[in-house]
């Protein structure tokens, strides 16, 4: 049966309740069942949609369920390794696996007075006060988020208080083991005023997980906060991943965020950012690294709604083999966002010449007095630096690796920490065919 | 050590170089001179292995080797080294990294250890100071907003870590004021030895005055006609190439 066709009723949740948070709390379940009412009657996108024109969903379409994974929390002994790798590092770990919080494999650590970081399970099942925009059909920026909010496992809910400062990032770890599994990862971040906070989001598939992750990620920022998000999606490489984070901007907050695709057959990420207030300041950076035959696409939106915000948006891509990257950045100056100052751009790397990219930068200005610009490329290693580097010795592999790591290079050095810096470089190494070579010479 | 004979070459069927005979041994110095557009970019270029060239006829031996049969990454590694007339900028890539993996490509080649981290520094930091280089050049991407005297040093400064056996500068200084044409010589002159050969492709005398070549060859629409020793560039200076010119067109004539 197409999955399209499912109705709640299908979805057998009868095996899974004890698996879906806030499955007793009666509200929770009618919020469900509304948000799934909303996602059938849209189905999955198609790519008659001018939103999805590039990227063919019908795959996931064919899955013989949507149903949230019923395997219970035990990953295989290589996650658990690199979970306990990471707890050994300095952050607070959260770690999921095919969509279920693991206690076990997690280390909060200590977190500063006025800081709350648990699970969206606990939270919901023990009734506590929930943001509103959970459920909330206003916040569904795509249809794969009403389904999120029908099927959310679990995920992490972190709550600064006004002040609070999180030295340590918080580190969202969420594994697929399972085959065939469906996860549904929803993790709220609300920084209240002042508040500052760096947020880091894995999605690690273990190579032969061909699992089907469906996550949102929603961020408040009061005045003055400052939240960065990093996202890294490494997926299995038959897996297929949706994800929606966005954040919503009070006076004078800063938003950072970084999305680094480098896994999974098919990913599609919808990344925004409402700018609400005066003077907020938002970041958009991005790199996709695909060969075989994966496909990408980012689709991001700024909207710049009151005076004097400041976008910053940088997307590159490297393609390889047959694959497919599709990007598509909106900016979007509203009437009153006077003294917008806004600047995209998106530059990408044919490695094949069966790779292809389809890129868009969009920008919409309704407002006087305000400074935009952005621009696209695309194109091919340059020739005359690859003669450069050769006549200097480096062989001519080692010579492409080289350019390839400095083209992606300008976009990991703006992630700010070393630490997680270099964690991204290794990952990107780790992706090139000289990368072991080029690690060795850092 | 460079042995190149009746070289012919060219671009898309159109000819530039039309007969080249050049004899360089170890420890010699020459200067190739030309007026614009008489191949001396296409030489220097076709000697450290830039592809797109098509070699017609004649040959060119480096150290008993048919040199135009090597990949340029191999023609590095057996110690040619070319100083470009306009570096490549490559976005993304510190100079640090550019030279260390530069030099350790060459150094294993040798099979020499490679060097670690700190002695590279150290190594940099040295002849750096001598090139009167910032040291922040290091950090950035290679030759990117480098100014124009900036990146010339900064080939002076690869061809003195990587120590090659047949250094070839190509209008190394051209676009520079004479305090920078002074350093770059300098560091020229300190990496003249016995086991290297220096070919400085310029179209001015100006760098000769504190570079003082060994000989001098004029190059003119894609042959070398005339050689001598370094009071042949002075002759160049006073009289210019249309001299040299008429000069090889009587020559022809009378012949």
């Amino acid at each position: 049966m197409n999955v399209q066709e499912q109705s709640w009723e299908d979805i057998p949740l009868e095996r899974v309740p004890q698996y879906l948070a806030g499955h007793g709390v009666a509200w929770v379940s009618q919020e469900r069942q509304s948000a799934f009412a909303r996602f059938a009657a849209h189905g999955f996108p198609t790519r008659r949609e001018e939103e999805w024109k590039y990227t063919d969903v019908s795959a996931i379409g064919r899955r013989t369920s949507l149903a949230p994974d019923n395997i219970p929390p035990d990953p295989s002994s290589e996650a658990s390794l690199f979970a306990w790798t990471l707890a050994q590092s300095n952050v607070h770990l959260m770690v999921f696996v095919n969509g279920h919080y693991s206690n076990e494999l997690s280390a909060l650590g200590e977190l500063p007075p006025g800081a709350r970081l648990g699970s969206l399970a606990d939270l919901l099942d023990g009734g506590a006060d929930l943001p509103e925009m959970l459920f909330d059909e206003q916040h569904e920026h795509t249809v794969f988020a009403a389904l999120n909010n029908a099927l959310a496992t679990d995920g992490a809910v972190l709550n600064l208080a006004a002040g609070t400062v999180l030295e340590k990032p918080v580190y969202l770890l969420f594994i697929a083991s399972g085959h065939g599994s469906a996860i549904y990862p929803r993790n709220i971040v609300i920084a209240g005023e002042g508040a500052r906070a760096t947020v880091i989001e894995h999605y690690y598939g273990m190579l032969e997980a061909h699992n089907f992750t469906d996550a949102v990620t929603q961020i408040g920022l009061a005045a003055n906060a400052e939240v960065r998000h990093c996202k890294l999606e490494q997926e299995g490489k038959d897996a297929f991943h949706i994800a929606g984070i966005h954040a919503e901007q009070a006076a004078n907050s800063r938003f950072v965020s970084h999305s680094f695709a480098l896994g999974g057959r098919l990913a599609r990420n919808d990344i925004t950012s409402r700018m609400t207030a005066p003077d907020c300041q938002c970041t958009f950076d991005g790199l996709y690294l695909l060969d075989g035959k994966q496909h990408v696409d980012h689709h991001t939106r700024i909207d710049h709604l009151a005076p004097s915000g400041t976008s910053r948006e940088y997307y590159r891509g490297i393609l390889d083999g047959e694959s497919h990257g599709v990007f598509n950045g909106k900016v979007i100056v509203h009437p009153h966002a006077v003294k917008t100052d806004a600047h995209q751009a998106n530059n990408n790397l044919l490695l094949s010449r069966q790779a292809e990219v389809d890129t868009k930068p969009q920008l919409e200005i309704y407002a006087d007095d305000v400074k935009c610009t952005h621009g696209a490329t695309v194109g091919q290693l340059d020739d005359e630096s690859l003669f450069y580097l050769r006549s200097r010795g480096v062989d001519i592999d080692s010579a492409r690796s080289l350019m390839i790591y400095g083209f992606a290079n300008d976009i990991i050095k703006r992630v700010e920490g070393p630490e997680m810096r270099a964690r991204i470089e290794q990952l990107v190494l780790n992706r090139l065919p000289e990368g072991e070579q080029i690690k060795e010479l850092l | 050590m460079l042995s190149v004979k009746n070289l012919h070459a060219g671009v898309g069927g159109k000819e530039i170089l039309r007969g080249v005979d050049l004899d360089v041994r170890a420890g010699e110095v020459h200067a190739i001179m030309g007026p614009n557009g008489s191949g001396k970019s296409t030489l220097a270029q076709l000697l450290a292995g830039r592809e797109g060239y098509e070699v017609t006829a004649g040959s060119v031996r480096y150290l008993d080797r048919d040199l135009l049969a090597m990949s340029p990454e191999e023609r590095a590694q057996e110690g040619v080294f070319l100083a470009f007339q306009y570096p490549v900028e490559i976005p993304g890539v510190s100079n640090a990294l550019f030279l260390k993996t530069g030099l350790n490509s060459i150094r294993k080649h040798r099979g020499l250890p490679e060097l670690d981290a700190m002695d590279f520094l150290q190594l940099l930091r040295d002849k750096m100071k001598l090139l009167g280089m910032d040291e922040n050049l290091l950090s950035r991407a290679v030759n990117e907003g480098f100014s124009g005297g900036e990146k010339k040093r900064n080939e002076i400064l690869q061809l003195a870590v990587l120590e090659p056996k047949l250094a070839i500068l190509d209008e190394t200084d051209s676009g520079l004021d004479i305090d920078a044409v002074k350093l770059v010589a300098d560091g020229v002159n300190a990496m003249r030895s016995p086991e290297r050969a220096i070919v400085l492709v310029t179209h001015y005398q100006r760098l000769l005055n504190f570079i003082v070549p060994d000989a001098v060859h004029v190059l003119s629409q894609g042959r070398i006609v005339r050689s001598g020793g370094a009071e042949l560039a002075q002759e160049l200076e006073q009289h210019g190439y249309s001299w040299v010119e008429t000069e090889t067109e009587a020559q022809r004539k009378t012949a």
